[in-house]
């Protein structure tokens, strides 16, 4: 079990208040993700959930119960940092063992549940070690074993991949993904990084100066973002917008439309531009279009490896059925 | 790219270095040769320096003449509790002030360090009235609370700049896997902060232990610790320059070993956290 109920929950800071009144539901067992840009009180959710910071006014309810007032350990959660916050002085196995002890289990029960928690996690070999000596993987793991041996109702991670390079993030989102399948625990992950959230979560919670733009799974973001920032925030690379007279032609103040929805033609393209920098991945190429009286920068995917350089002229057709269309407040049109 | 050190720059600063230590090494060197001299030899002029005629002499005097062991466990419980009783105050004022600071921690900080720019005579008066209508004149306890309070700025500023070198969430991590107030000190934040801990009760115990105001102004006989079993030797009648070394000698040989043991201890934590 583990649904966690934000019910007209404000934070305030001195006399700033970082979250208005907000309510939001996770449901038992699903992956949520608070997605976005930094600063936008997405940690800060995050920590009042956990009990670590006092919440200004409003209630949590976690399974049904009034946790607003709980201590972070009486809440049946677990919580991954960001810099891991292992405890450097204790081996790896006294650090899983750290949640244990403190619930005075005894030295049998905790034991074989840490052998088990390091089975899942690939740590077997290194129990015995400290923190310091172990990779940032490695270390990463050691803080979801310290959290998963305690069977918390729901686990909250926050940024947990942000210190890990390129390579390990994308492994490491697969194994906490994985994770998550197999212990089917409630899960809140906080990320700035719109391709974890898209990538892992059932449902997104897309955030900005601590107000809910939009909540829903991956796809229902991506196809009917409710306004302009969740369509800008959304997508990579991000959503072209447009205004003025195309707009307009559109009955709408602004007109999004992504960069996939675009294709590429030889002539008689409904819009055309030069090819400014462009971006070659080989699966995909990326061109950033100027000089197209719609927008500064207009970002194009093309598929395979099309032959355009800096400067040639390039003729666009815009799927016009994937046009989203948003009114003078930025909000989507229907 | 490291900076080149030349061998002859190096045996330079190795020299000068040197000099600076045996100019500051050499009254404590004096005192202990001497307290080896006869009182005669102790005064000659020119003084001299190895060749004298090697005499335990004095040692042996001062002992028959006073009981060194009640003045060395005086010292011992005198410095050993108030630093003992300062870390154990501190310890929570500390945590407070590095982990949920308010807008006035920075303000209370300097006015505790302000304290000890007051000249300890300035209040000694007061003092010595409340610890005679306390009847605490003359005891070990009295004087624990006095020198732990003197030190006790000390104490809180070394752990708050130690506690400060700790990652906050660390201390998180401990409330979120159930660790109470007390359980979060004793074992996540005391053992991380042990470097710096040792190096302040290290200190801390050379300061309580060569603090002469308080302890020559606060006793008379019973709670007397070394400070005063010197000084009972500096007399103005009569030149016992050689007793007096002796006796001085005697004082600081525990702290001089203790300080020669843990000087490791003590640079790592008087430079604990500067490099990271």
């Amino acid at each position: 079990m583990g649904k966690i109920e934000l019910k007209q929950v404000t934070k305030s800071f001195g006399d700033v208040q970082v979250i208005p009144p907000l309510d939001l539901t996770i449901e038992d067992g699903e992956f949520t993700v608070f997605v976005g840009p930094s600063g936008c009180g997405k940690s800060t959710l995050l920590r009042l959930i956990a009990g670590l910071e006092d919440i200004t006014s409003g209630h949590i309810e976690i399974d049904g119960k009034d946790a607003t007032n709980l201590v972070p350990a009486k809440r049946g959660l677990a919580m991954v940092f960001q810099s891991y916050a292992l405890y450097p002085h204790m081996s790896v196995r006294k650090n899983i063992a750290f949640p244990l002890k403190m619930a005075k289990m005894d030295q049998a029960a905790i034991k074989k549940r840490v052998e088990g928690a390091a089975q899942v996690l690939n740590l077997t070999d290194y129990l015995d070690r400290r923190p310091g000596q172990l990779s940032g993987g490695q270390r990463q793991r050691v803080a979801i074993g310290r959290a998963i041996v305690r069977e918390p109702s729901a686990f909250l991670f926050d940024e947990p991949l942000s210190n890990l390079d390129a390579a390990l993030r994308v492994g490491m989102r697969m194994e906490i993904s994985e994770l998550h399948k197999k212990l089917d625990t409630t899960m809140v992950y906080v990320t700035h990084d719109q391709v974890e959230a898209m990538t892992m979560a059932d449902k997104i919670v897309v955030l900005q100066a601590g107000v809910i733009e939009q909540v829903g799974s991956p796809l229902e973001l991506y196809r009917a973002p409710r306004n302009i920032f969740v369509a800008g925030f959304i997508g990579s690379p991000k959503m072209n917008l447009i205004s003025g007279a195309e707009a307009a032609s559109h009955d709408a103040h602004t007109i999004g439309i992504r960069p996939e929805h675009i294709d590429v033609v030889e002539s008689d393209g409904q819009w055309q531009g030069t090819v400014g920098v462009s971006e070659h991945l080989g699966s995909d190429t990326f061109f950033h279009i100027h000089n197209t009286g719609l927008a500064d920068t207009l970002t194009v995917r093309a598929i395979g490896d099309v032959n355009l350089r800096h400067g040639d002229t390039i003729h666009l057709k815009p799927r016009t059925a994937e046009f989203h269309r948003f009114d003078a407040q930025g909000l989507r049109i229907a | 790219m490291a900076r080149a050190v030349t061998p002859r720059r190096k045996a330079l600063f190795t020299m000068i270095a040197w000099a600076i230590g045996l100019v500051i090494f050499f009254p404590i060197l004096w005192t202990i040769l001497t307290s080896f001299k006869t009182e005669a030899q102790a005064i000659s002029d020119p003084p001299v320096f190895l060749f004298f005629d090697w005499t335990l002499e004095n040692y042996s005097v001062v002992q028959e003449r006073s009981n060194y062991m009640r003045f060395l466990w005086n010292s011992v419980i005198i410095a050993g509790g108030s630093t003992l009783l300062g870390v154990m105050i501190a310890v929570p004022a500390a945590w407070s002030m590095a982990f949920v600071p308010s807008t006035r921690t920075k303000d209370i900080l300097l006015w505790m360090l302000s304290t000890k720019m007051l000249p300890a005579v300035g209040v000694l008066y007061p003092i010595y009235l409340i610890f005679i209508e306390l009847g605490l004149l003359d005891t070990r306890t009295g004087l624990v609370i006095v020198l732990m309070l003197i030190n006790l700025p000390i104490i809180v500023w070394m752990l708050y700049t130690y506690f400060k070198e700790i990652p906050g969430e660390i201390l998180e991590a401990a409330r979120m896997d159930g660790a109470t107030l007390k359980e979060e000190i004793l074992y996540v934040l005391t053992p991380m902060a042990i470097p710096g801990i040792a190096s302040t009760v290290l200190l801390n115990f050379i300061l309580a232990w060569n603090e002469a105001f308080w302890t020559l102004n606060l006793t008379a006989a019973k709670a007397a610790p070394l400070t005063a079993f010197i000084a009972s030797y500096s007399s103005p009648e009569g030149l016992f320059y050689a007793k007096l070394s002796a006796a001085s000698t005697m004082a600081i040989a525990p702290i001089l070993i203790l300080g020669w043991f843990s000087q490791k201890q003590l640079v790592r934590g008087l430079t604990f956290g500067a490099v990271k």
